[in-house]
């Protein structure tokens, strides 16, 4: 029993050491990181972010050096708070809430006590920084826009925050990311690598050389510059015709599916979005409820196509058979339908339609008959309602595109089972959804998916997905992006609609919006739309929403454009549609009158009226 | 030629074996934590690691010689041996030389000894000698006194040298009269009374009391059920009354502040945070940088001469003290725990071949050896891992010092030539 007592005694404490030392290192040690090793200092060196220009080479997005004042709240040491405050021109109070700040998110690690110095500041206060213990200067890189134009395009960078640093490691406090627009769809490319050096300190926080002989050192690799398929040129002159208005320009040119211009009315100046003011900015734009110019129009704005939706309607008769070239009917300034005799509207003056004179005076009856037709050609509502869905998807409705920009909206194209959810307990047949041949109903679009639906039928029958990347600093884009995606329309069935499109500016509706020297194909399009003031539901001024491309033989560029509250199709949607052809194709415009009309033109008033309080009238 | 092969034969390769890695182990931690930039040469003799290379060196002639003297004259001389050792202590206070506050240090030229690491042995011999004399009864009092006595005297004049670290480790004795029989009562007041110390401080001197005293009368009564006898748990209580408030007493009037806070922090007896705050600043630094460096460690350690904290020497005196953080760091778990193992291993092996011996004086010596060599492994790595309050002792074998490495080198090896011998012993 004595013999045992110091044996089991050293046998214990073994035991219980191994088991600290077990609870030290690897129940609470944490995987070593160099990062996380407080006795490794990092010093970053932030890369040139990479330069945008246009599709023509045109600079538009460059960089400019900014200073942050960085501190480790934990390595600084009493200060001349007077002195320091005065360098950097805040109060006392500022600095002590932003220091406090700093302290609270990490007291061992950077955090930005001062961003964006001024450079006669950072010159002034580079010297005396050395004084200052737990300090340093951060240098970044800021954007320069030498543009004022898409700002809804190229997007803004901002500091990384808190759940972005978290989940990738690439950021830290402080850190710039891009936040909107290419600079969020390419920050991989556009970042570049940032530069670490590890440098070993002591226990008296001094740099005692580099950690390892530098082995584990970054060298900052610079961003990619990126060339996007926006054409200035036609983006500022979009912007401009814009002005006033609401609503949202979509051009691609359809042989690549690149978007020759994104326009998104009302727009910033992406200026406003970099440096110090840059948050004031960004409040203030974001607080805009009116206007709200932070939201792309061109990729967000979900209405009802109207009847540019008269082409596929068309197109998917023609394929089911339902329809073919010569198929008249007879208008009575509408179509009668159903069992009560419902009768839809028709503004298209009367008299025989076939497929040409059908779109081109934008018959409600034609169509109507036709849609009828390609659903009862099946004994099966819903199946027949599927087919036709299939049919439209294929020109790219009813879901994301997969352009490369973050934002979209699915828009709506029904099938069978979403009016089986409707009517659960009806039989419901063509006539039940016949608004949808006009476009209206339930079908749902965005501006670009109006554009790329426009560029398929240019294309007589397939798409490229639409993006604004042309290239990486010479390297090929992805190649989803050079994928032809194929409609379910034959190619034969394309021609006489182009041609009933073509006559819509040759004898139709738009005939006042030629542009001499090119054939422009077309559709006008005018969407009613409601509001609720007060609880009541509200009539406002119809949208003006026109599509179209150009040349009819050899198109070159495609496009939607959709003005809220702007009317009739051809009154602004249409002028801006043809004008932006001009410009594009000829470089030039030569229809000052219409221009300038456009120019002239605001719409405030009329979005005004909602909010008015007093009675108005609409679609004057 | 013979004999001395018969001789080689019968030393214990086992306990040399763990005694070797332990020391070169050690260098290389040492190496590792005293090296700061490019390592010119290993002998470089203005750097610890250059030093301690020539220690290491000394030490295997110092492993000859000890092995080489012949096993009687350590039993013969140890009286004389001891007294050496005593006179060499009180030498200090006339020319001793005062470091970190403590005046522990002859200086010899460049070098300096420090007499307390070689008194251990010497303390060790003396014990064995007396408590093995014929004449001796360890369990009468007399003996016993006089047993204490030659502790006590090499362990005060250390106590007088301000080096409260070293004293602590004559406790270690306390395992050898165990071993050779003296009562059970005083394991069991032993017991009793660290726990009545240490719920003195923790929960107050008069909880405390009341407590112990309603726990004797409890026993007395209901356990050995001798009503009559009154007398006895009541002078067992006064006893712990009288102990309970001498150990406040000592813990606020005898204790230096520095000693005061050490065990302030272990039993977290301080609640206000601002105190707090500024404790572990000044006492807890070296702690919590030792903890920091051997919880980076991880499972596998940083390698050999990588640790981030090491080479940043954030932690003080760590080739000395702290070693075995660099250990930690470097490393690993797995570096860690085999280093615990191979002290426990020697440890119980230097017990059983104690145990071994036939000559009471052999095996009183291995237990001693045995158990300085546990109080020193206890308190430093304890220490280290924040287990028990700072006290500056070394790591046997591991840590930097030529003084310590030679003392603990002799204290082993006297007992493995003890050891070796004991088949010739009659």
């Amino acid at each position: 029993m004595r013999k045992l007592l110091l044996f089991l005694t050293v046998l214990s404490v073994g035991v219980i050491f191994l088991g600290r030392l077990f609870y030290l290192q690897v129940y609470s040690g944490q995987t070593y990181s160099i990062n996380e090793d407080n006795a490794i200092r990092k010093v970053f060196h932030y890369p040139k972010r990479g330069y945008v220009y246009d599709r023509n080479g045109e600079l538009l997005v460059a960089n400019q050096p900014s200073y942050d004042v960085m501190v480790i709240p934990r390595e600084v040491v009493p200060l001349d708070t007077l002195e320091f405050c005065s360098l950097l021109k805040i109060t006392k109070e500022e600095f002590l809430k932003s220091f406090n700040r700093a302290k609270n998110y990490s007291p061992r690690l950077p955090s930005v006590l001062l961003a964006h110095l001024s450079k006669e500041d950072y010159a002034v206060l580079s010297e005396k920084m050395r004084k200052f213990q737990g300090f340093y200067i951060q240098k970044r890189s800021l954007r320069e826009y030498q543009t004022n134009i898409g700002a809804n395009v190229l997007g803004f960078i901002a500091e990384a925050n808190q759940k972005i640093i978290e989940e990738d490691p690439f950021y830290k406090m402080g850190d710039l990311i891009g936040k909107q627009g290419i600079e969020l769809s390419y920050e991989n490319d556009l970042r570049g690598v940032k530069g670490v050096k590890y440098i070993q300190k002591d226990r008296f926080n001094r740099d005692i050389g580099p950690y390892k002989a530098g082995k584990f050192d970054v060298t900052p690799e610079p961003g990619k510059d990126i060339t996007i398929t926006i054409d200035a040129q036609l983006q500022e002159y979009g912007e401009r015709l814009m002005q006033n208005k609401r609503g949202g320009i979509v051009a691609i040119e359809p042989q690549t599916g690149e978007i020759l211009s994104l326009v998104s009315a009302p727009t910033y100046n992406p200026n406003l979005l970099v440096g110090r003011e840059r948050s004031r900015n960004y409040t203030r734009l974001y607080n805009d409820t009116l206007s709200r110019p932070l939201i792309d129009r061109g990729l967000l704005r979900m209405h009802e196509p109207g009847s540019p939706f008269k082409a596929l309607i068309a197109l998917t008769a023609l394929q089911e058979g339902a329809i073919d070239v010569n198929t008249t009917i007879r208008c009575n300034h509408g179509y009668v339908y159903g069992r009560n005799n419902r009768k839809m509207g028709c503004h298209c003056g009367g008299g025989q339609r076939n497929l040409n004179s059908g779109i081109s005076k934008s018959c409600n009856a034609y169509f109507a008959n036709a849609f009828r037709k390609t659903i009862e050609k099946y004994d099966d509502a819903h199946e027949a309602m599927n087919i036709w869905s299939d049919h439209i998807k294929s020109f790219g409705l009813g879901n994301f595109l997969g352009y490369d920009l973050s934002i979209g909206k699915k828009g709506n194209i029904p099938d069978g089972a979403y009016y089986d959810k409707w009517y659960p307990d009806f039989r419901w047949g063509a006539t039940t959804i016949i608004s949808n041949a006009i476009g209206q109903g339930e079908v749902l679009v965005t501006p670009i998916q109006l554009a790329n639906m426009t560029a398929a039928i240019a294309n007589r029958g397939y798409y490229y997905t639409p993006h604004i990347i042309k290239t990486i600093q010479g390297q090929s884009i992805d190649e989803k992006y050079t994928t032809r995606h194929e409609t379910t329309i034959d190619k034969v069935h394309f021609e006489p609609v182009v041609q009933g499109l073509y006559d819509v500016f040759n004898k139709g509706t738009a005939n006042f919006l030629r542009v001499p020297g090119i054939e422009i194909c077309g559709k006008t399009g005018t969407a009613e739309n409601f509001t609720k003031i007060d609880g009541v539901r509200t009539q406002l001024t119809d949208h003006s929403i026109f599509v179209a491309f150009a040349p009819k033989d050899d198109p070159k560029i495609a496009i939607a454009v959709f003005v809220e509250n702007g009317y009739y199709g051809a009154r602004w949607a249409g002028r801006i549609a043809s004008l932006m052809i001009e410009k594009y194709i000829k470089g030039e415009v030569t229809l000052k009158q219409m221009e300038q009309l456009v120019l002239d033109k605001s719409l405030e008033d009329e979005y005004l009226k909602p909010y008015s309080g007093e009675p108005f009238t609409i679609n004057q | 030629m013979r004999s001395n092969r018969h001789t080689s034969l019968k030393l214990d390769w086992l306990s040399i074996i763990l005694f070797l890695l332990l020391v070169g182990f050690g260098y290389l931690n040492i190496l590792s934590a005293s090296a700061s930039g490019e390592i010119t040469s290993y002998f470089d003799m203005s750097q610890p690691y250059g030093k301690q290379l020539v220690f290491i060196v000394f030490t295997l002639v110092l492993i000859v010689v000890v092995i080489a003297i012949e096993a009687k004259f350590y039993e013969r001389f140890s009286s004389l041996i001891y007294l050496i050792s005593i006179l060499s202590l009180i030498g200090l206070f006339l020319f001793g030389k005062t470091v970190h506050g403590a005046t522990s240090w002859y200086a010899i030229g460049g070098m300096t000894i420090q007499p307390s690491e070689f008194a251990k042995f010497a303390t060790a011999l003396a014990v064995a000698k007396y408590i093995s004399d014929l004449q001796t009864n360890i369990k009468d009092i007399k003996h016993q006194l006089k047993t204490v006595l030659i502790i006590l005297v090499p362990a005060f004049l250390i106590l007088l040298q301000n080096d409260a670290g070293s004293t602590i480790v004559y406790a270690a004795f306390f395992f050898v009269f165990y071993r050779e029989g003296i009562p059970q009562i005083y394991l069991i007041v032993g017991l009793g009374l660290v726990i009545l110390g240490v719920s003195s401080l923790k929960f107050s001197a008069v909880p405390t009391a009341v407590g112990a005293t309603i726990l004797i009368f409890l026993y007395h009564f209901l356990v050995h059920k001798k009503k009559k006898r009154i007398f006895q748990p009541i002078l067992l209580s006064l006893v712990s009354l009288v102990f309970i408030f001498g150990v406040q007493l000592f813990y606020n009037n005898i204790l230096q502040p520095h000693q005061q806070d050490r065990i302030s922090l272990w039993l977290r007896l301080e609640k206000d945070p601002v105190k707090l705050e500024a404790m572990k600043k000044n006492i807890l630094y070296n702690l919590h940088e030792s903890e920091k460096a051997i919880s980076s460690g991880g499972v596998t350690g940083k390698g050999f001469m990588e640790g981030t904290r090491t080479i940043g020497k954030f932690v003080p005196e760590q080739h000395t003290d702290y070693i075995f953080s660099t250990v930690g760091e470097e490393w690993g778990f797995v570096g860690s725990s085999i280093v615990v193992i191979l002290f426990v291993l020697l440890i119980i092996r230097l017990l059983h071949l104690a145990e071994l011996q036939k000559s009471q004086f052999s095996r009183v010596y291995g237990y001693a050896v045995a158990s300085i060599l546990f109080i020193h492994f206890l308190i430093n790595v304890g220490m280290v891992m924040g287990l028990i309050p700072t006290v500056g002792i070394p790591l046997p074998f591991f840590s930097y010092g030529g003084s310590s490495l030679w003392g603990f080198t002799i204290l082993l090896f006297i007992f493995i030539k003890l050891d070796a011998n004991r088949l010739n012993e009659w």
